[in-house]
């Protein structure tokens, strides 16, 4: 709890500036931290974001530490605040939830960082079944972009190997949740932009997973359909198209022509998973 | 009602639904109806529910899911669950009674017995911590379990008699309110003679009659009313310590269509009980609190959020509630004031730690699953149904309402500077006499310690798995804000415990309890939990420790709520002041592997009946 949040004042710093890595960055009011930083080509690490849908925080991978001289906030429950001794000038947010504040002085591509998000990317890995080489989305496969981009060789945790299930009910859409890293960009997708609401999330802690809003709980029943958003979203090879396999050949997929990093590759990633080629 | 079972047809459900909403249309009490009546929640039962509140099938899915103790198969007649705290639990008495029930009722841990009579499964505290091992039956606690006991509740179980018919002293939970007689004061509750009592009764002591506190209120104005709160410098009881003037003021200014008060009753703290003893013994002090809070922010509706493992106190609040309606204390026109209308409604969770968590308690009270909320907005601009709303703690409305009383001064005359008041702290554990225990903030733990009777101390967990684990050395820590804050928790762990069991308790604790969210507390849960169960099992090395404590400072650095900024300090305490409970336990190099190589053979080994030197690896 902080309404504080509402009464931080800005004393000496530019107007509408972070500075992230040592480079100011403008926003516009409403903003958050990733918002701005995209604006201005900067580049943070991100799986469950995707701009112009609503803001998750739930992947952590947009982690970023801030350090700021007009700081009266905390991102964290208070009770954490006042019960072990969260350093307050090195609070750790993540930037795509958290709102652009004049005079943020942010840490983003750094070593440390990159080493905690490279760890959180294989718990990702580890906690689902992710057989890369198998997989129809390698190459195409965000997860599997950010882990190189990181430097991550393994998954260096004991794999979880839990048994997830497969939905192959819908006559073109095939859902293995052997991948899903419960990113609900689907979820958010198939609410906002398609203006259905086929998918969820059910369960707690390790054994959350994503369902779907069907009397049968079977993708068929649902009103998903090939041209959804929703359907070419998934990040990971978790959500398929069905008989469109391989059409575009390893070595010429999204991350074997591009960076992850690569600001404003939406469209790029999209039009991939929508099997037109480029 | 009729007798639970667990064949259905859909016209049955639909009615048994129909007449489930007339009472409360809550998601969470419908399903509560459908689990208690058909002893699970079936497929067909979501559906109907969803076309019933008109509510996405998935949403109704997604919440059954999540709480403990709703289930998607059928349980027995008889529902067991054991608590598996380190202070109520089935192992705190030394002896397995877990095991035992099982043994004797030949069921199986966690699965319906064949012929469905009974189902036995472990469940988080369940907050009797000071009556020694309890479990919940049906949802209704028994406590001081021994071995005796248990053979009884198993006969009982299998004779099939009704709950009713069960020993009534068995289903009789006390307060345990202890009271340090020497310098403590009178019960009159007059403010000169408290501050110098080692226990305070500040509240606990206090006679309170119920609409005292909004007479004075009245008296004093409703500006008056929040500066004297404000002024009392009370800090939430919580465990977030902010200041709850503050937390009023803000929301009262938050601009909405409606404003909201909301107690959170959740108490899921391992080893914390006393606002159990406070909605039993001081009902009407929360919430004439709620209700002073209802002025001060202008809500016309509150919600007391109880834990599913409180429901057996629900009839006796709900009776309270409509005393204090009949007595005009609730309801419309408050006390003949026109403009006062205010009214509480109780919801009951359904086992989940985290829907303590005011933003995830927000959600479940709007019938989803208990996931924290991004923050900004907090509660007091966006909380209920978006609208500006105050979660306080039950003990702090109880604060507030005899600071309403009695006035700020009254209520600082105890306490430190920082941290004003008393605290009501619930001890368990170790002790000659565990129950509650109220004194003024900055008492010391050797205080607390001599006062309950604990010797031979070999640490204390203050807050509970969330807080911290204090070695000997630091028994002259104070209880504040200043120094240790608490929630209330405070366990005793004598010489005899084995303290690396509690640490892997509590892991499989957080383990259990995370809501899924954010990927390092998911992930990250669990990866300590089977890291310590390893080195628990003497397969450890140091390498295990590095990496717990590597996974452990991140998944509290970057965890996304309270549970997982918290939920590796078990772990990192006890490595920094206990390390040889750990290091008596590693095996010796520098890395062993998760499994067991020879173990993974055993199964060749039985189908091809060998049993050889050469059928092994070592
Ligand atoms: C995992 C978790 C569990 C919590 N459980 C409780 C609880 O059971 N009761 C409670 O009052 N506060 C609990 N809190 C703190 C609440 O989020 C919130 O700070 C508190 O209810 C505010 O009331 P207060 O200001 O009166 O303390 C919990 C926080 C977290 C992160
Ligand atoms: S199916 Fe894909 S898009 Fe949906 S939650 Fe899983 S990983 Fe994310
Ligand atoms: S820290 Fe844990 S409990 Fe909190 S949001 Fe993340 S997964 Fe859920
Ligand atoms: S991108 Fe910010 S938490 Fe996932």
């Amino acid at each position: 709890m902080s309404a504080e949040a509402n009464m931080t004042t800005t004393n000496t710093v530019t107007p509408n500036t972070i500075n992230i890595d040592g480079q100011d960055i403008p926003f516009k009011n409403g903003q958050t931290i990733m918002d701005a930083a995209l604006a201005a080509g900067v580049y943070i690490p991100h799986l469950c974001h995707k701009p112009g849908l609503t803001p998750h925080g739930s992947c952590k991978l947009c982690t970023v530490d801030i350090g700021s001289r007009s700081m009266s906030t905390s991102a964290s429950d208070r009770r954490t605040q006042t019960k072990f001794s969260v350093d307050i000038d090195r609070r750790s947010v993540s930037a795509c939830t958290t709102p652009a504040v004049a005079g943020q002085q942010i840490s983003n591509d750094t070593p440390a960082l990159n080493e905690v998000r490279k760890t959180i990317t294989q718990m990702l890995f580890i906690e689902g079944n992710h057989l890369c080489p198998a997989c129809e989305k390698t190459g195409n496969c965000t997860l599997q972009a950010v882990a190189y981009h990181l430097g991550m060789l393994d998954g260096h945790f004991p794999q979880f190997f839990p048994r997830r299930e497969v939905d192959a009910s819908h006559p073109t859409v095939m859902l293995d949740l052997d991948r899903c890293i419960l990113c609900e960009l689907c979820v958010r997708a198939s609410r906002e932009v398609d203006g259905k609401n086929v998918f969820a999330i059910a369960g707690r802690g390790i054994n959350a997973h994503l369902i779907v809003n069907s009397p049968s709980g079977k993708l068929v029943d649902s009103d998903l359909e090939t041209g959804d958003m929703a359907v070419h979203i998934c990040p990971v090879g978790a959500i398929l198209i069905k008989e469109h396999g391989y059409e575009v050949p390893i070595g010429r997929r999204t991350f074997d022509l591009h960076q992850v990093g690569e600001i404003g590759l939406e469209p790029v990633i999209l039009a991939k998973a929508r099997h037109t080629n480029e | 009602m009729s007798q639970p079972s667990r064949t259905i047809t859909i016209e049955q459900l639909n009615t048994f639904i129909a007449d489930a909403g007339l009472h409360s249309s809550h998601l969470l009490h419908i399903l509560h109806a459908i689990q208690q009546r058909f002893l699970h929640i079936s497929h067909e039962a979501v559906n109907e529910v969803a076309s019933h509140l008109g509510l996405p099938i998935s949403q109704v899915e997604s919440v059954v899911e999540f709480y403990s103790f709703f289930y998607n198969t059928p349980r027995g007649r008889y529902n067991i669950l054991l608590s598996n705290c380190t202070s109520c639990g089935y192992k705190s008495g030394g002896e397995n009674l877990l095991r035992m029930l099982c043994h004797r009722l030949r069921a199986v841990a966690g699965k319906t017995r064949g012929d469905g009579l009974v189902s036995i499964d472990e469940t988080s505290c369940i907050g009797m911590c000071d009556h020694g091992a309890s479990l919940l039956v049906n949802g209704m606690p028994i406590t001081r379990l021994d071995a005796d006991k248990i053979a009884r509740i198993a006969d009982l179980v299998e004779t099939e008699t009704p709950l009713a018919d069960w020993p009534a002293d068995w289903l009789r939970v006390d307060d345990n309110i202890r009271v340090i007689t020497g310098d403590l004061t009178a019960a009159s509750g007059k403010p000169s003679r408290m501050a110098s009592s080692s226990t305070s009764g500040l509240l606990l002591n206090n006679d309170f009659v119920a609409g005292g506190g909004l007479h004075a209120m009245l008296a004093r104005g409703i500006e008056g009313t929040l500066a004297e709160i404000t002024q009392s410098a009370l800090r939430g009881r919580g465990g977030a310590g902010f200041s709850t003037g503050m937390k009023w003021k803000f929301c009262r200014e938050a601009q909405g269509d409606a404003h909201y008060v909301v107690c959170n009753a959740d108490e899921g703290e391992p080893g914390t009980f006393k606002d159990r003893v406070l909605l039993h013994s001081h009902a009407d002090a929360v919430f004439e609190g709620m209700t002073v809070c209802a002025a001060v922010i202008g809500a016309k509706q509150g919600f007391l959020y109880l834990r599913g493992e409180y429901r057996y106190l629900l009839p006796h609040l709900q009776t309270v509630l409509a005393r204090r309606r009949e007595q005009g204390l609730l309801g419309n026109s408050i006390l003949g004031q026109q403009a006062f209308n205010f009214d509480i409604e109780i919801v009951v969770g359904a086992g989940a730690y985290i829907c303590g968590e005011e933003s995830a308690l927000i959600e479940s009270l709007e019938g989803r699953r208990g996931v924290p909320r991004n923050r900004p907005p907090f509660p007091v601009t966006h909380g209920y149904l978006d609208q500006p709303t105050v979660v306080n703690n039950v003990e702090t409305f109880v604060a507030a309402a005899h600071i309403a009383l009695c006035g700020s001064a009254w209520f600082k005359s105890v306490g430190t500077e920082k941290s004003t008041g008393s605290k009501i702290l619930s001890v368990s554990g170790d002790c000659a006499a565990p129950g509650i225990y109220e004194y003024p903030f900055g008492v010391s733990i050797q205080q607390v310690l001599n006062d309950c009777g604990a010797k031979s101390v070999q640490a204390v967990q203050i807050g509970g798995p969330s807080g911290a684990l204090i070695n000997p050395a630091k028994f002259n820590r104070k209880l504040g804000f200043e120094d240790l804050p608490t929630g209330g928790s405070f366990m005793v762990f004598g010489q005899g415990r084995d303290l690396l069991t509690i640490i892997v308790n509590f892991a499989h604790f957080f383990a259990h309890e995370s809501c899924g969210f954010c990927t390092p507390c998911r992930v990250g849960t669990t990866l300590l939990k089977n890291s310590l169960d390893k080195i628990a099992g003497g397969h450890g090395t140091q390498y295990d420790l590095d990496e717990m404590k590597r996974i452990g400072e991140l998944i509290k650095r970057r965890s996304h709520c309270g549970l997982g900024q918290t939920a590796a300090n078990p772990i990192l305490d006890s490595l920094q002041r206990f390390p040889q409970i750990f290091e008596q336990r590693l095996a010796h190099g520098n890395f062993e592997p998760y499994f067991n190589l020879d173990g993974a053979l055993e199964e060749a080994r039985q189908v091809t009946h060998r049993d050889d030197a050469a059928a092994h690896l070592e």
